[in-house]
């Protein structure tokens, strides 16, 4: 969507997908980020699994979770559910 | 001029399609059962049970399955076979639009039906005119012996690697679908070699590479997905390419076939008759350009300069053969066996007088709605039409554009 477009001619036909999934980004539609504040974050790994579009990891290096903002829709359940209200949504051109 | 020794077989048009799909190796016929269509893939059925085909016949139980089953296992690379008419068109409407955006070279029978209300099971074209824009080709035929010849045909033009477009050959309800008429078969060996294996593309996969465009485990690939506004607009436009496409390869594929069979129909688009020095001539498809043959000739022993048009392929529609092959006319009448209620005639009648807007001789261009529901069009209506045109010619003047001929006032 925000990558530079393919004409008619170079695209396979009917509608067969000639990159994976992956590199589709379904999050560059977002109108608010979440945010985490690593001050009030206990890492108790709820918001990976509640997340519908699977954009929440954990990262092993700085032992904490992260977003993939490629993916995340900004749908904002993750700061809804947070225990530790440690996570913020905020419009995408404020963040 | 034909190369190889034909059978004469009397058939009715259904079983000459019959015959023709089962010389053509097909491996999936998925079918639910419509007057005036049953006969065609009843009798296939009956090759499947005696072993004379290597078919896989799926009986469904709707039209829309039949042809979801045709699309999907055309889709693993298979060549696929179904018929319908009158409602179960209709049924199929969304999956034909199914089809051909998924670029499945599906080749159908249409036994031309009206719709109900009131039920009729006769001969009209309001069952395929109004899947005209559905992207598929359409190949109206004017005898039997045309629906043999043309089915045959038609997996080679679907199938074609440029193409990858479903086709509808559509033959008149009882008039051919019912009546037997002496066909000429080719033997099964040399139809055989005519439609040879499918051949399938290549198109680049999500794994980065070009795959053959199959559904195939080996070469995982994904066809007619979630496409939004992004994207629909390029496929829809490559669709229109391949229809562009199209009229050249029908012609290739229709000559390629008479040097083998020794019949011809026009160059395969249009079937021009006695049009060379035309002043007036009628556009027709289908059976009628039969009858109408034989009323030129008749004014042509009389002295009147009259020709037809019979449009034998009618998606893609052949503009420049409509324009070409009556430049000399001066009125001409275009016959529709459907209706387009409220619109401005049928629709035989917008695309005709639509391509012959840009022509420099601006003929008169009217139209006869006729033969609804299967009410005959026999000799003497169509001389009525020619007299018709006689008139405007003397005149030059045009009282009724759209009339009706041959319902009771």
């Amino acid at each position: 969507m925000s990558q530079k477009q393919k004409g008619w001619k170079e695209i396979p036909i009917a509608g067969v997908c000639w990159k994976p999934a992956t590199e589709y980004h379904t999050g560059d539609w977002k109108t608010f980020k979440p945010i985490r504040d690593p001050q009030k974050c206990t890492k108790c790994l709820l918001c990976p699994m509640i997340c519908p579009d699977a954009a929440i990891r954990w990262n092993k290096t700085e032992e904490a979770i992260e977003f993939d903002y490629n993916f995340c829709k900004g749908c904002g359940i993750c700061a809804n559910e947070c225990p530790a209200k440690a996570i913020e949504m905020v419009r995408e051109e404020e963040a | 001029m034909a190369t190889v020794q034909q059978k004469t077989m009397a058939l009715n048009g259904d079983e000459a399609i019959a015959l023709a799909v089962k010389q053509s190796d097909v491996d999936v016929v998925a079918a639910y059962p419509i007057t005036p269509q049953t006969i065609i893939v009843e009798k296939f059925s009956e090759y499947v049970a005696d072993g004379e085909v290597n078919t896989e016949f799926v009986c469904t139980e709707s039209e829309h399955s039949a042809l979801t089953a045709c699309l999907t296992a055309s889709a693993t690379g298979a060549r696929t076979f179904t018929a319908s008419a009158s409602a179960g068109l209709a049924l199929m409407h969304e999956i034909l639009y199914v089809t051909s955006g998924c670029r499945a070279p599906v080749v159908m029978a249409i036994a031309n039906r009206a719709l109900s209300a009131p039920i009729n099971i006769h001969c009209d074209h309001s069952d395929s005119m109004p899947e005209r824009d559905c992207g598929w080709v359409q190949i109206y035929v004017e005898n039997s012996q045309e629906a043999y010849d043309s089915i045959i045909q038609a997996f080679r033009i679907a199938e074609h690697p440029d193409l990858m477009l479903p086709v509808m050959v559509c033959l008149d309800a009882f008039f051919l679908s019912h009546t037997l008429e002496n066909v000429e078969a080719l033997p099964d060996e040399t139809v055989l070699k005519f439609v040879g294996e499918r051949q399938i593309p290549l198109v680049m996969g999500h794994e980065g590479k070009e795959v053959p465009f199959k559904l195939d485990p080996d070469n995982p690939i994904t066809m007619g997905p979630l496409d939004l506004y992004d994207y629909y607009f390029e496929h829809k436009r490559q669709q229109e390419e391949a229809m562009r496409t199209a009229s050249q390869i029908i012609k290739e594929v229709h000559d390629e076939y008479a040097n083998i069979s020794g019949r011809k129909y026009g160059n395969g688009l249009v079937d021009a008759y006695r049009l060379e020095d035309a002043e007036i001539a009628t556009v027709c498809v289908g059976s009628t350009g039969g009858t109408t043959k034989t009323v030129v000739d008749e004014l042509r022993a009389e002295g009147v300069k009259a020709g037809l048009l019979r449009i034998r392929t009618f998606r893609p529609l052949p503009v420049e053969e409509i324009q070409k092959t009556l430049r000399s006319v001066k009125a001409v009448a275009v016959m529709d066996r459907s209706n387009s209620f409220g619109g401005y005639g049928g629709p035989v009648y917008h695309e005709v007088r639509h391509a012959l807007y840009d022509t420099q001789t601006h003929p008169h261009v009217v139209n006869y709605i006729y033969g609804l529901g299967g009410r005959d069009m026999p000799r003497t209506i169509i001389r009525d039409i020619y007299e018709d045109l006689e008139k405007i010619l003397e005149t030059n003047r045009v009282k009724d554009y759209v009339q009706f001929a041959g319902v009771r006032e």
